[in-house]
């Protein structure tokens, strides 16, 4: 599976790497949805750092499209909450 | 899997349909080329089967001229052998107009069918382009259909404006337009360059040559004549070297050249020269 890592690229992912990435995935939801900041920012590099570690890093010119795509390393709490609310990724 | 990798990959897909739905879709305009192309060949065919119509045609009115010729030749066969010189010169100078309408419309045949052939030829060749296109289109489509995707998501995640995007859509478009181009241009080009756009019955002569016609077919006249009365009195051996080289050169309109020479040096010959100078 295609990840992409926003401000990043693309890295391409063995799908039994999937069940742990699935539990730190669903504890970012958790923490973005409590509002609890630190904990967001803890888990978003474990979650980043574990795709890095386990991923293929695709081609800057590799024309694939992505089926999960995770936030920059950067990205605040609210960023990612506006992003996934009614404005989306790309303004309409 | 529900989580923030899950969620953004679904909203982005799609936002980014519904982003696309709004732009300009180049694939349209390849099937609108492509579209465009297929009635350009069948212009084409109907060229051939226009041009295969008008040989057929040429062949029947030949038929019908080659009959009245050896009908009007029969005529003078007969009026000669009744004693009627003037009905049998006015057969045999029918029959000479008749042999120069047969010579100009066998030209014309031979024009008409190189013109077929060549025609036929250049469909051929379009219809190879047309479905190379076709085959082109679709992979065009589909690599334009995974690009634009990927195009986006680019867009979205690395900054780059929508201004790029937009110049990406737009040397798209320009890439169809020039394979649009490209396929009609070198289909008018295989049209021009077969000939098929000139006028296959530019035949008509000036008048000097009309006038020469008319002489060359009054020394014709009197070649039948002298052949005839040859034939009336019996003269065996003469009258087969004469017909031996009579039917030899009528098809090919030579009789003003070769006949003089076995029969008829006098003075008709040497007037075509005069008329060339006026």
């Amino acid at each position: 599976m295609i990840v992409r890592i926003m401000g990043e690229g693309q890295v391409r992912l063995a799908d039994s790497h999937f069940a742990e990435l699935d539990k730190l995935d669903d504890e970012l939801l958790a923490e973005m949805e409590g509002g609890d900041e630190p904990g967001f920012r803890r888990t978003l590099h474990a979650l980043l750092d574990a795709v890095r570690e386990f991923g293929e890093p695709l081609p800057d010119d590799a024309l694939e499209p992505s089926e999960l795509i995770l936030p920059s390393p950067d990205a605040t709490l609210d960023e990612v909450r506006e992003m996934l609310g009614d404005e989306g990724l790309i303004p309409s | 899997m529900s989580g923030v990798m899950k969620r953004m990959g679904m909203l982005f897909r799609a936002k980014a349909n519904k982003a696309l739905d709004r732009a300009e879709d180049p694939r349209e305009t390849l099937d609108y080329s492509y579209q465009k192309q297929l009635e350009l060949l069948q212009k084409v065919r109907r060229g051939v089967a226009d041009v295969a119509t008008s040989r057929k045609r040429l062949e029947l009115q030949l038929g019908q001229l080659q009959s009245q010729s050896s009908k009007l030749e029969d005529q003078g066969r007969k009026a000669l052998a009744l004693g009627r010189e003037d009905l049998a010169r006015e057969a045999l100078s029918r029959r000479a107009a008749l042999q120069q309408q047969v010579t100009d419309l066998e030209t014309q045949h031979q024009t008409l069918q190189s013109e077929e052939e060549k025609l036929t030829l250049a469909a051929q060749r379009l219809q190879a382009k047309v479905d190379a296109f076709r085959t082109k289109k679709e992979t065009i489509k589909a690599t334009y259909t995974a690009a634009q995707a990927q195009t986006r998501i680019g867009e979205a995640f690395s900054g780059i404006s929508e201004e790029m995007g937009d110049v990406g859509l737009a040397i798209q478009r320009a890439e169809d337009k020039t394979a649009q181009l490209q396929a009609r241009a070198g289909a008018i080009d295989e049209l021009m360059a077969s000939g098929a756009l000139d006028d296959p019955t530019g035949m008509a002569k000036d008048d000097i040559a009309a006038e020469l016609d008319r002489l060359s077919g009054g020394t014709d006249v009197e070649l039948e004549l002298q052949r005839m009365k040859a034939e009336l009195a019996g003269g065996s051996t003469q009258q087969q070297a004469i017909e031996g080289g009579g039917a030899q050169q009528q098809p090919q309109g030579q009789q003003p050249q070769q006949a003089p020479q076995t029969q008829q040096p006098q003075n008709q010959q040497q007037t075509p020269p005069d008329f060339g100078k006026h």
